[in-house]
């Protein structure tokens, strides 16, 4: 850190200069002339906080795609699958006992146990060929899809979120300054909140069991070098299936979030697919904190994107996989 | 060697047949309906409403046996192009009825120039300019445009709910813009005011930034999407806390988003729309329709949705027409464009006629969200215009000078009084 300070001398002053000023634009209640220009304080503070949310539901998505990735190079392009049979799931379990947070446990271990079969019984046998496994992944998608067509049909299903996560709560941040010198908070949706910690708390402990446990090190020695791995005498199989597992259990789980916040429908699964290859790209392949980082990088484009520059949001993830793609191809922290 | 003969015999075997019956005792229609993204729902309901007409002449026409093929499409154009293609290149089909949304009927109309020996009739998709602006000659649309399905709404809520102010929310595509327009000219000719526009990209997902962007001070929301979008937008309305008085775009309150699980839709009852059907109207062949619809379907929707009563209505005239020349097509299909052209049709929604651009003039109606006893959610009926046109009642000079739809258009100041 300091190192960077006194390699770096300008950098830092502009750097700092940034962050203080983004700090300010959160924290501040901003003045007349500048909501003439930019707009509402409210619109800005409620497309940043929806950005980073949507980024977290990215992440949960695009953190056990690229896990897979990064270990298994396999392009599990039935990712998306995963993700909207984990949604359906969660919807049957939270209507049938009216348990928000028991779906998510339910959701997990169903689509989990898929992720085994799938890895045991299909990936396991066409290790290392690229082109067969991404065929197959997609076969394996259009097969799903239509099973959860037939089962579910084409309707909208939305899951309800628990009471004590309904509606929108107040938060200490200044939206604005009414007219008559009151100060109004920002008010925003609880169970957006709740997921938003939930998920960082989430990524906060798959670092943790990546760098501080056995299994961790395991799976970081196999993303850097498996042949080695196995060569050492490690059942590599295992670690794969665990991998597996987790990345689909993840994804079942992301399904149960976009239903609350969004819905469940068929078609979404290409969607989330889609979001999470941009994502990957951006971020990096195999990184976690890439995924992250990408993550966050795409919900606060799409958000902030709908909000200031609705014409192009559309086109602004994909400029931005673009750009990455240009002048940094492994991703921003890929290596 | 022996294997690429065998091969070539037997793709020869399966293709023979096809050709074969192409031309016999059969008449081919291919049909579009979207099997993905946003409009996958209203696009399943579609094809319920085509195999209700389909029965009603017990799939034959003078002794020639109907058959069909899916073109499934996801609501965009460029796709919509492929599967029309397709459906005539390949299955060879006689006509096409499709597609369902609104950019996706300007791509095809572009299209059907390029066949004029072939027919198009659309099914449910909303554009105006698909028969307003330079139309093809074999393209019919046996439905009210989107403009159409807007009207009377305006004009209702200034004076019957007193809703002068509103800021709107809709899709940013040509229905999205058509639909709006037909809601605008009105309301601002009744002397309302649009605070501000938004508009979203078709299939968004996620609409929070845009609610919390809403002005505080407005008397009501215009909602102008569908699909998931609607329902999508509603959940993030809900969770948001907003309690606006909401006024509903034609497919925001179709069946297809008022029978979607779960609680957001509630924040819809009391929300006055306009389109070409309300679904409890008490009248005959309305019901006889509905009832008709429940029988065959009985895992559909509890009422037939704004998009099975269109493709019902279109395969109707399609179908009519067929009957009129006796299932005989002529090469270039010219008996059947004229026969087209001239029906007249009283449909389970009003009566339906085509002026010289081959598009329908016919019935519109205003209608309310209320729930039901067994708690489920429909539009009562409040009025009903009929003989509703393309020009929304207007001279050609009047209504071109508003311009065409887009995010812009109409100008609200100056269509006020």
């Amino acid at each position: 850190m300091s190192g960077f300070v006194q390699r770096n001398p300008i950098w830092t002053v502009i750097i700092a200069v940034l962050v203080a000023a983004f700090v300010w634009a959160v924290v501040a209640p901003w003045p007349p002339g500048m909501e003439a220009v930019v707009g509402r304080k409210q619109i800005f503070l409620n497309a940043l906080f929806n950005g980073i949310t949507l980024g977290a539901l990215y992440f949960l998505v695009a953190s056990g795609f690229t896990l897979i990735f990064g270990l298994m190079k396999n392009v599990n392009l039935a990712h998306g699958s995963l993700y909207l049979l984990g949604g359906y799931i969660g919807y049957e379990f939270a209507e049938a006992t009216g348990s928000w947070l028991g779906a998510f446990v339910v959701s997990f271990v169903i689509v989990a146990l898929l992720g085994i079969v799938l890895q045991y019984v299909v990936f396991r046998r066409m290790e290392g060929e690229d082109l067969r496994q991404t065929l197959v992944t997609i076969g394996i998608s259009i097969v799903l899809a239509d099973l959860m067509l037939w089962r579910w049909g084409s309707h909208s299903y939305q899951i309800l979120s628990p009471d004590f996560l309904s509606g929108p709560t107040t938060l200490p941040l200044i939206a604005g300054v009414r007219g008559d010198g009151e100060i109004v908070y920002l008010r925003f949706p609880a169970v957006r909140i709740a997921i938003l910690v939930a998920s960082i708390v989430l990524g906060a402990l798959m670092w943790l069991a990546l760098n501080r446990t056995r299994i961790g090190m395991l799976i970081r020695a196999g993303v850097d070098d498996r042949d080695m791995l196995a060569a050492s005498g490690v059942r590599i199989q295992y670690v794969f299936v665990l991998v597996f597992a987790f990345g689909a259990g993840l994804a079942g789980m992301a399904g149960i979030v976009g239903g609350t916040f969004q819905s469940v429908a068929a078609g979404e699964d290409m969607r989330f697919l889609l979001a999470s290859l941009v994502v990957v790209i951006v971020g990096g392949m195999g990184s976690i904190f890439g995924a992250a980082l990408g993550a966050l990088l795409i919900g606060l484009a799409e958000q902030l994107g709908s909000v200031y520059a609705p014409t192009y949001s559309v086109v602004l993830t994909f400029l931005i996989m673009a750009l990455v793609l240009a002048f940094r191809p492994q991703g921003l922290l890929g290596r | 060697m022996k294997l690429k003969l065998i091969s070539t015999v037997a793709a020869l075997a399966i293709l023979a047949p096809a050709a074969a019956l192409a031309q016999d005792d059969t008449i081919k229609i291919g049909l579009m309906a979207p099997q993905e993204g946003v409009f996958t729902e209203p696009g399943n309901d579609g094809i319920r409403g085509f195999e209700l007409a389909l029965k009603k002449f017990n799939g034959e026409i003078n002794g020639k046996k109907i058959e069909w093929v899916l073109g499934p499409t996801d609501a965009t154009p460029d796709r919509a192009v492929r599967e029309a293609r397709k459906l005539i290149e390949q299955d060879q089909v006689d006509f096409i009825i499709g597609p369902l949304s609104g950019s996706e009927g300007l791509a095809l109309r572009d299209y059907a120039k390029t066949i004029p020996g072939k027919t198009i009739i659309n099914a449910a998709s909303g554009a105006l300019e698909t028969t307003y602006v330079d139309p093809a000659p074999n393209f019919f649309r046996f439905h009210p445009d989107g403009a159409q399905w807007g009207y009377g709404l305006g004009s209702y809520v200034v004076n019957e709910k007193g809703w002068k102010k509103v800021a709107t929310i809709a899709a940013d595509y040509s229905f999205g813009y058509t639909n709006f327009m037909g809601f605008a000219v009105d309301f601002c000719k009744a002397g309302g005011e649009i605070v501000e526009r938004f508009w979203l990209p078709l299939g968004s997902g996620d609409f929070a930034s845009i609610i919390a962007a809403l002005p505080y001070d407005v008397d009501a929301i215009y909602l102008g999407v569908g699909g998931t979008d609607a329902i999508n937008f509603l959940n993030q309305y809900e969770q948001a806390g907003g309690d606006t008085n909401i006024i509903g775009g034609t497919i925001m309150v179709d069946q297809t988003v008022l029978t979607a699980r779960g609680r957001a839709k509630e924040a819809l009852i009391g929300t006055p729309s306009s389109g070409v059907q309300a679904d409890d109207w008490q009248d005959e062949n309305w019901q006889a329709y509905v009832k008709a619809y429940q029988e065959a379907f009985p895992d559909g929707l509890p009422t037939p949705s704004l998009f099975a009563t269109n493709y019902y209505n279109s395969t109707m005239g399609a179908l009519m027409a067929l009957e009129a020349i006796d299932g005989e097509l002529d090469d270039d299909q010219a008996n059947f464009h004229a026969a087209l052209s001239a029906v007249e049709m009283d449909t389970p929604n009003g009566h339906i006629k085509l002026d010289e651009n081959r598009q329908a003039i016919g019935s519109v109606f205003i209608t309310e969200v209320v729930e039901g006893d067994d708690g489920e959610l429909y539009n009562t009926f409040k009025a009903k215009v009929d003989n509703v046109d393309q020009k929304l009642g207007m001279t050609k000079e009047e209504f071109d000078a508003i311009g065409l739809p887009s995010r812009d258009t109409p100008d609200c100041a100056a269509l006020n009084p």
